[in-house]
């Protein structure tokens, strides 16, 4: 309980600067404790810039606020804003701007841990960033090694460099990512050690000197550096090692003044040797998980902190009971290259049982844009043992629905489920190794029950909405009525089971879980919401250029496989090229993405230009043959690389590459 | 309006063993329906696997895809026919050979006529050309645009004669085309295989077509005539192939890559026809469900419960029928006191207005005064005719020959033939004799004609003409008498099996004597496309002939 007596009085109205699973997460805190919390999307301006200070802080000031939660991301990690939020008269719930400012420095961070003689990768963290130094450098520390963003963290904009010919274009695109993210394109270098696991210790200091950490997390199931399963406590931790790196991390807190919640990171290898990564001088996404298995609410801890309150508890009184475990559903596409995903959530629902937590960011009528963190909710769970979790989460992920875009529960449901989980084993590179699985991850097969309820419902919406127009809901002359339905990628026609002579009505609705929403049926099929439509009408240049595709030495096409705005392009019209040379470079939600030749020829159209943005599926250009003798060559290799997209020119429209596309072009990120 | 019209209530009991035994006997017709419909239809087109397998192997789609891909998604599709030539010729022709039917098309509402290559190569058996002509007829007088889906290797040469020379035989199509081009009603030909010699006027004929690569030819004489009659080896594609008369000859207007294609280029030309469907002469109502429920879920009598199982012995009563198929049951009755067996009166089907006649017993003069009465009424007003038919024919006898029944039998019949608002025309029961013609018949050209599968049709009942060709047998008999009445059944029992054969719906289907038989539960939907289909056309003004009075 936040007494909140001191000298600027209590903490009555959190601004929480912020949206999603977090600021409703913070927002919980506050009403178990009587404060009002403000979200700005919510309760002052949805259209708010989250990333903008002055107006957030303004904001803040506008509803009548004396302390403002960060949360994370947007502006949480920014020393700037905590100052201007300070300089408001505002409380800041998060640690000094000074201790955020010199951990923000991933180089100045890396520095000061080598200098309190806690161990750091080999690597460069200098000022003297050209070309010729990085080379050297490189070839000193040894590859493999990163490359990474020197003015922030969170695994964006990082590279791993295998070779030496790799690391000119490592560096290139890591200086426009770090430019991109953080303002700031300085780059670090560090020895990649893999296999090895991620560690994080999480610390609470107070503005009295006194500090706990509270266990750790292991973070190892990762996927290109970013978190999707963490537990406490790490199952291989054990407690000399616990103990080295929350020593270290406690003394790297002290050592810029540190208070509120925050994380220190390490890397683990198998010999037991660890080294410093950095410092997250914010609250996690992964904090539930130390929340379960410490009993704390680390929010409101770090609200204590901010009104100038003491800890109120000493590390001995620090207990570790049980086992808990998080998963991050996010509105990506597994199946795709986990590529994000839009739409509209139409339908939720979210698993319940004791000690069963859900953090959810979305609601139903929501639209998940590719504007922010494709973060949907957090499902995390506590068990006796890491057994009893993995199992309780297990039946979580299998109770959660969400209906209306695509998200990662299927691969989820798989992941808790796969040894790499069950058995520990996780170190930050393996999950590209079991994932994708052996077995067929294509599209959820579509049973024909569920092709019939969407064909049932599709035709009754569609005669309700004509109401009176007797051509409406597909009738037949003695026999059921027929639809062409797209389901996901397959389209085919469905008749509608014969109605029981005499009765109209026919059998009942089979179960398969599905809401329907503006002519549109999702279905959910092993985790997946899948769309299923009135497939359109044959449409006189989609079917032309289908025909053409079916037909010998014809065009291809190169679609974009998701929304973004084109960063580069790597062909002029009429230029010659193979199979998965690259066409053109394409950045949404942060990335980039390398789109591909799906076969050999020759350019014949180039419709986009560097800084355009462009919509998914858009055509970006056109890949003639090369000629008659020459137009079979690479063929087979063009209908691999794409999948499905040479055979079936429909997957180009829908902007779905196979995941075999994915992966090609995911080789070239 | 239709608020304050009187409801119809049902009396029918769907526990009394009379409706269980209706209900058993229509559940069992519909079941053969539906069976034989499967039987043409349910491979995607009439021929056997073997033979779609090969019309695919040509990447071509089979008949009832192309239609499927050519109507807007979710379209209805009011198929004409379907059980043509079932059991007319020596070898199965299923549904003639040729598939047709209303559907909409960029929401707008069309003719589709197409062959299928599956059965016979489609080629044209009589009836193949008899139901060509007769989608072709809806389509002139609902003044619907045509969609030929062509693939036709043309007239059976075997049967030429029934084919080639009369008004109604193969020539009719092209002067149909040319006719409907005439008056504005558009005529488009996808040329999705072959149309050979005559069938090439199709596509020659039509105001734009759309040709196949690979797949559609064109040509007077094919590869084989023409190798026989100028020596000149040239392949059929080089000959009459899409390239050929999209790029030199132009027969053709557009090339298509394949059949997908094809279909798609046909739905851009009709979006491009800006055909908007005139006003209806009065306003649609919001359609309601008839407020005695025809399939029973609501614990009344279902409309199978109402049709006797034998006509002979049940009575088929109108007003029951009526309640299920009028939006609300509500019927406001015209002359409910006078000329009873005759039920005439206004009603709405899915919102429409329709006027109905529906017998409710044999003609009699008052009848016939009532319903040529009530015609005039729906005339006036433009509202479509509805007849149900169930009639045995006109009341016989000293009394009613001196009372004038022909002469007012004559009236209805005049009032029937020359009204000028759709008529349309379901047999419910029994259609024999002049009361056939009375309740618009085929003769009458009704805009569409449908039968339930209980219905008989026949000039008398078989008993009856058993009888009738017996006692006239009798009198040329020795004595006057027949020997016994053994005698007598062994005379009527040849008779009676040719009448209950030739009698029954599928007989009459079989030979385009309706636009198809049809589940009686299916009726309201029936009539609603129908009056749709029928709107497209304007109502003109009626002009009777003399009513002899």
């Amino acid at each position: 309980m936040v007494s909140a007596r001191t000298a600027a009085g209590p903490l009555r109205v959190l601004f929480i600067a912020n949206r999603g699973e977090i600021a409703a997460r913070i927002e919980r805190t506050c009403r178990r404790l009587g404060i009002d919390a403000v979200l700005p999307h919510r309760d002052v301006d949805p259209g708010l810039d989250l990333l903008d200070p002055a107006a957030v802080v303004g904001a803040a000031l506008q509803v009548g606020a004396d302390a403002l939660h960060p949360g994370y991301g947007f502006l949480s990690e920014q020393a700037a804003f905590a100052e201007a939020v300070l300089a408001a008269g505002l409380r800041w719930v998060g640690p000094p701007p000074d201790a955020i400012r010199a951990m923000g420095d991933k180089a100045g961070a890396r520095r000061l841990a080598a200098s309190l003689g806690i161990p750091v990768l080999p690597g460069y963290d200098g000022d003297d960033q050209s070309d010729a130094t990085l080379l050297e450098e490189a070839v000193r520390i040894g590859l493999p090694l990163l490359v990474k963003p020197a003015g922030g963290g969170g695994g964006k904009g990082m590279h791993i460099v295998r070779g030496p010919a790799e690391l000119g274009a490592a560096v290139a695109a890591a200086r426009r990512e770090a430019q991109t993210a953080f303002g700031d394109e300085r780059l670090l270098l560090e020895r990649h050690v893999a296999p090895a696991r991620h560690v994080e210790i999480q610390l609470l200091a107070d503005g009295f000197g006194a500090a706990i950490h509270l266990g750790e997390r292991d973070c190892s199931v990762q996927r290109r550096f970013q978190k999707v399963l963490e537990e406490a406590p790490g199952p291989t931790v054990h407690g000399s090692l616990r103990e080295a790196l929350a020593t270290a991390a406690l003394r790297l807190a002290a050592a810029v003044g540190y208070t509120s919640a925050g994380t220190c990171e390490f890397l683990v290898d198998d010999s037991g040797a660890w080294w410093f990564l950095e410092m997250n001088t914010r609250l996690q996404v992964e904090h539930p998980v130390t929340e379960l298995v410490t009993g704390r609410d680390l929010v409101a801890d770090q609200l204590r902190i901010a009104v100038g309150e003491r800890l109120g508890i000493a590390q001995r009184d620090v207990e570790l009971a049980g086992h808990a475990v998080e998963v991050r559903l996010y509105a990506e596409d597994p199946a795709a290259g986990f590529l994000p995903a839009t739409g509209r959530v139409e339908a939720i629902g979210w698993p319940r049982g004791p000690h069963v937590r859900v953090e959810p960011g979305i609601a139903v009528g929501d639209e998940v844009t590719g504007r922010f963190d494709p973060l949907l909710a957090k499902i995390a769970v506590w068990g006796r043992g890491r057994d009893e979790a993995l199992g309780r989460l297990a039946d979580a992920l299998d109770a959660t629905r969400v209906l209306g875009l695509t998200t990662n529960l299927r691969f989820l449901r798989w992941l808790v489920r796969s040894p790499l989980v069950r058995e520990g084993v996780a170190r930050t590179d393996t999950l590209e190794r079991y994932w994708p699985p052996p077995e067929d991850w294509g599209p959820p097969h579509i049973p024909e029950a569920a092709w019939q309820l969407a064909a049932r419902l599709l035709l009754e919406e569609a005669a309700a909405t004509r109401a009176g127009d007797p051509w409406r809901g597909g009738w037949r002359l003695n026999a059921p009525p027929a639809v062409r339905l797209r389901c996901g990628t397959d389209e085919r026609m469905v008749r509608l089971p014969a109605r029981d002579v005499g009765r109209p009505h026919g059998d009942p609705v089979p179960d398969v879980p599905c809401i329907l929403a503006d002519g549109t049926v999702h279905l959910d099929l092993a985790g997946c919401s899948v769309p299923c439509r009135i497939a359109p009408a044959p449409e006189v240049d989609l079917a032309a250029r289908q025909a053409g595709q079916r037909g010998p030495g014809s065009g291809s096409e190169v679609a974009a496989p998701m929304p973004g705005r084109v960063l580069a392009v790597h062909v002029a019209e009429s230029s010659a090229v193979a199979s998965g040379d690259p066409i053109a470079t394409l950045e949404a939600m942060k990335m980039e993405q390398v789109v591909t030749a799906p076969r050999p020829g020759i350019v014949t159209d180039l419709l986009v230009r560097p800084g355009d943005q462009v919509s998914g599926g858009q055509l970006l250009a056109v890949i003639g043959a090369q000629g008659g003798a020459t137009a079979d060559d690479g063929h087979g290799a063009g209908r691999d690389a794409r999948g499905g997209a040479t055979s079936d020119g429909r997957v180009i429209g829908s902007g779905r590459p196979t995941r075999a596309a994915r992966r090609a072009t995911g080789r070239e990120r | 309006m239709i608020r304050s019209m009187p409801v119809l209530r049902s009396r029918a009991d769907p526990q009394s063993p009379e409706a269980q035994a209706n209900r058993a006997a229509m559940e069992a017709l519909v079941a053969e329906l539906r069976a034989r419909q499967e039987a043409v239809a349910g491979r995607g087109a009439g021929g056997d696997e073997a033979s779609i397998e090969r019309h695919r192997a040509r990447g071509k789609l089979p008949v009832r895809e192309r239609i499927d891909r050519l109507l807007d998604p979710g379209s209805a599709f009011l198929e004409l026919s379907p059980l043509a030539a079932d059991g007319v010729y020596d070898e199965a022709v299923p549904s003639a050979g040729i598939v047709t039917g209303i559907g909409r098309i960029e929401s707008t509402t069309c003719v589709v006529i197409a062959n299928d290559a599956t059965v016979k190569g489609g080629t044209y058996y009589p009836l193949t050309v008899r139901k060509h002509l007769r989608a072709q007829e809806i389509a002139l007088e609902n003044r619907l645009p045509c969609l030929y889906l062509v693939d036709s290797g043309g007239a059976y040469l075997p049967l030429q004669a029934e084919v080639f020379p009369d008004r109604d035989h193969f020539g009719r199509i092209f002067y149909n085309q040319a006719r409907m081009s005439a008056l504005g009603i558009p005529q488009i030909a996808l040329v999705m295989g072959s149309c050979t010699a005559g069938g090439a006027y199709v596509p020659a004929m039509s105001d734009e077509t759309v040709i196949v690569r690979g797949t559609g030819t064109i040509f007077l004489g094919g590869p084989p005539l023409v190798k026989a009659a100028t020596g000149e080896n040239v392949s059929a594609e080089e000959l009459g192939g899409a390239e050929v008369h999209a790029r030199v000859s132009g027969v053709a207007d557009y090339e298509a890559l394949d059949d997908e294609h094809a279909l798609a280029l046909g739905r851009s030309i009709v979006r491009n026809l800006a055909r908007p469907a005139p006003d209806p002469p009065w306003e649609r109502l919001a359609p309601l469900p008839p407020a005695v429920g025809s399939d029973g879920s609501d614990g009344s009598a279902g409309l199978y419960d109402v049709i006797p199982s034998d006509l002979r012995r049940g009575r088929l009563d109108a007003r029951e029928v009526i309640a299920r198929l009028v939006d609300g049951s509500r019927f406001h009755e015209f002359k409910p006191l006078y000329g009873a067996t005759l039920v005439c009166g206004f009603a709405h089907v899915e919102g429409y207005p329709v006027a109905i006649l529906a017998n409710d017993g044999i003609l009699f003069s008052e009848s016939a005064l009532k319903g040529a009465h009530f015609i005039e009424l729906a005339v006036q007003r433009r509202v479509p005719l509805v007849f149900l038919q169930n009639i045995a024919g006109f009341m016989v006898g000293r009394e009613y020959e001196a009372g004038g029944i022909a002469k007012h039998g004559a009236k209805l019949v005049m009032a029937v033939a020359c009204a000028e608002v759709p008529k349309f025309t379901v047999l419910v029961g029994g259609s024999f004799g002049a009361g056939n013609y009375a309740m618009a018949g085929r003769a009458y050209q009704p805009r569409f004609l449908w039968s339930w599968p209980n219905s008989r049709i026949s000039v008398m009942g078989g008993q009856q003409a058993a009888r009738v060709l017996s006692t006239v047998r009798e009198a040329s008999l020795p004595g006057g008498r027949w020997p016994s009445e053994a005698d007598r059944a062994a005379f009527e029992t040849p008779i009676l099996d040719a009448y209950e054969r030739e009698g029954s719906p599928w007989y009459a289907t079989a030979r385009l004597w309706d636009d198809g038989v049809i589940d009686p539960l299916d009726t309201r939907r029936l009539l609603a496309l129908g009056i749709e289909a029928a709107l497209h056309a304007p109502i003109p003004e009626t002009r009777f002939g003399v009513f002899r009075m």
